[in-house]
């Protein structure tokens, strides 16, 4: 069975000119694999990954056929049952750690509280498993770390803080919302292995949301790719670069490339068609918009 | 701290003590030089206005010898920068000299006014912090329900409502007609000058004597003010921690405890709450100090002879050292509020150490 399943989501938020739809009948589902959302600004990404955690405050509207982690459907759960379902069954990195941590917080005690909340440890084994945790993040000196506060700490010691609370209660899918886009780019591939191997060896689901196409392509084993908060195509990762939506196709040939330089790249055009026909019913093969069964799936049944 | 090799530490390893020390003597030093900054505006308000010191001293029918003799003995003949330093003299001995009104010493009379204030402003602040804080954090949470209307509309009235009106009403109902308070002034007429003196605040003085009687007496006499008071700070407290904690919610830390499965309770008061507290001291120590300067209002209605009574009737009738020996005590009191809101900013803050 698929971890998560996700059918025509929609969010929408009423305005004084009438609803505004952000996010409009996404379906996508979910294995221990490595799903990427990409789109830009305003595609309704972060919403999709927000909306799965119910996070969306009213007069926000989230809709939905059915939102399953495993069969169950989370639009059925009382606010009091999806609390058990945050942090200890999906979890969510953010995007930027300088406001994602509590500045007035220690660092250990905030990651000590998304370990004790989903388990009746002591607070001396928590803080054993945080310490064991940050280490596991490739933090060195961990004990001062975990007193430390988190302005005390750089952006990509932030993220890997971050990653380590949001892992400790081992949920089994985790949604990294543009999890390095705030970060230096020195560190960026620094933190996303951290996390891939972390999200690997506990054969989780990852949905990573981002903006940067390179980055989603060698990074994750399918695409999603969003527009006007649709879904206008969904492909394997590695093979991102003939993609058949013209939108992906403008994207693609908005970036610059090393190894077919231009002078000039191209503006992406936009076409209002995108908006409403279905794209998922265009000649495509079937089995992607079904997971995609990694190699270390396979293995480890 | 000392090693055994008789080694100095290295710098960045300054014992809390050192590193204690030296910044309390950063907080004095800054609390002297605004204090000498506040005193030298007050000694020029004092030479400046338009009030012959000698003639409220040896009367307008003096002879001229009288007169002199009195202008030096008050060292007026002197350039003004020494008649600075003997005020500043003064001052720092607690002598603000003596009341031209009753010949009595400004100082001693300071210590009698000013503990009253205190106590009034300070049982209004807590009423003002207890019921103002929780009251902005439901109207908050509860953005735009009933409740938000509800704490907008308590808040709109303690601030637009005339102090004296309410104290007015309050007197009428709730001791006038229904007895449950008592009535002007800080203890009943029988109960006046029993306690000995010990801090002034005759809710503590009470207390410390064992005079039950008393202090059960004095607390029905300040409920109505203090209530009234604290009703005032109660409106700025609620608006300001509402705005402070919508603020908040928005952050991005707060979706983070929500995503780890916090209770909402625990992410507003541990997570939200935690944030807001520099914040609301601030406005706090200002409300506070807004009412230790003295609500005239409030005292006159209630009789109670406060340092805003105090001060004000020693401005109608012209007397200077009253008046600047007041100003110079609500000044300092301003300086410590700030001190100490300071200090609590590093307790609460980390950011700020």
């Amino acid at each position: 069975m698929n971890l998560l399943e996700v059918d025509n989501l929609h969010v929408q938020f009423p305005t004084r000119s009438g609803t505004f739809d952000a996010v409009r009948g996404v379906s996508f589902s979910l294995g221990r694999e490595r799903l990427g959302i990409v789109g830009e600004s305003g595609s309704g990404k972060s919403l999709t990954g927000r909306a799965i955690l119910r996070l969306i405050k009213p007069p926000g509207i989230v809709t939905a056929d059915k939102i399953s982690l495993e069969g169950e459907n989370l639009l059925d759960l009382s606010e009091r049952q999806m609390r058990k379902v945050r942090g200890q069954r999906i979890s969510m990195v953010m995007q930027d750690p300088k406001f994602s941590l509590n500045p007035v917080m220690r660092v250990g005690e905030q990651i000590v509280e998304a370990y004790s909340q989903h388990t009746r440890a002591s607070r001396k084994e928590a803080k054993a498993k945080a310490i064991e945790m940050l280490e596991a993040v490739s933090i060195r000196d961990s004990e001062r770390v975990f007193r430390a506060y988190p302005h005390e700490m750089s952006g990509g010691m932030g993220q890997r803080i971050m990653i380590a609370m949001m892992l400790i209660p081992n949920p089994q899918i985790l949604i990294a919302d543009e999890p390095t886009s705030a970060l230096d780019v020195s560190v960026q591939t620094q933190v996303l292995s951290i996390m891939d191997r972390l999200v690997q060896e506990r054969g989780m689901g990852l949905v990573f949301i981002s903006h940067d196409l390179n980055l989603v392509s060698a990074f994750c084993d399918r695409v999603l790719i969003m527009y006007g908060g649709r879904v206008v195509e969904t492909c394997r990762a590695d093979q991102l670069y003939n993609a058949k939506h013209p939108y992906t196709q403008g994207l693609l040939n908005s970036l610059p490339r090393l190894d077919t330089p231009v002078n000039r790249l191209q503006v992406l055009q936009r076409d209002d068609a995108w908006m409403t026909d279905n794209p998922q019913l265009d000649d495509k093969p079937d089995d992607l918009t079904q997971p995609h069964i990694s190699k270390t799936d396979a293995e480890t049944p | 701290m000392t090693t055994a090799a008789g080694k100095p530490p290295p710098t960045e390893y300054r014992s809390g003590w050192t590193r204690g020390s030296i910044k309390l003597a950063r907080v004095i030093g800054s609390v002297l030089v605004t204090m000498l900054g506040l005193l030298f505006i007050t000694f020029i308000i004092g030479r400046v206005m338009p009030i012959d010191p000698v003639i409220s001293v040896v009367g307008e029918r003096a002879t001229k010898e009288v007169y002199d003799a009195a202008y030096q003995e008050m060292g007026l003949d002197k350039p003004v920068l020494v008649q600075f330093f003997y005020y500043l003299s003064d001052v720092v001995r607690g002598d603000f000299g003596t009341s031209y009104l009753n010949g009595r010493p400004v100082a001693d009379e300071i210590r009698r006014v000013f503990p009253a204030t205190l106590e009034l402003a300070t049982i209004g602040t807590l009423i003002g912090i207890i019921f103002g804080v929780p009251l902005g954090m439901i109207a908050a949470v509860k953005r735009d329900s009933w409740i938000d209307q509800v704490a907008r509309v308590v808040a709109l009235v303690g601030y637009s409502m005339p102090i004296f009106w309410l104290g007015l009403v309050g007197l009428l109902v709730f001791y006038g007609i229904l007895g449950w308070v008592g009535g002007p002034g800080r203890v009943g007429i029988f109960y006046v000058d029993i306690v000995p003196p010990v801090t002034g605040m005759i809710l503590i003085d009470s207390a410390l004597d064992g005079q039950w009687e008393i202090f059960w007496d004095a607390v029905s006499h300040i409920v109505l003010p203090a209530s009234i008071l604290g009703y005032y700070s109660l409106a700025y407290i609620s608006r300001m921690t509402r705005s402070f904690m919508l603020e908040q919610l928005n952050a991005e830390y707060v979706t983070t405890a929500r995503v780890k499965g916090l209770s909402e309770w625990t992410v507003i008061w541990r997570h939200a709450f935690g944030n807001i507290k520099v914040q609301l001291i601030t406005v706090i120590a200002l409300s506070y100090a807004g009412l230790l300067e003295g609500s005239v209002l409030t005292e006159i209605i209630f009789s109670w002879p406060g340092i805003g009574s105090y001060i004000t009737t020693a401005l109608l009738s012209a007397d200077m050292n009253a008046v600047l020996g007041g100003t110079v005590v609500v000044g300092l009191v301003f300086v410590c509020l700030n001190v100490l809101s300071d200090l609590l900013y590093s307790f609460f803050d980390p950011r700020a150490k």
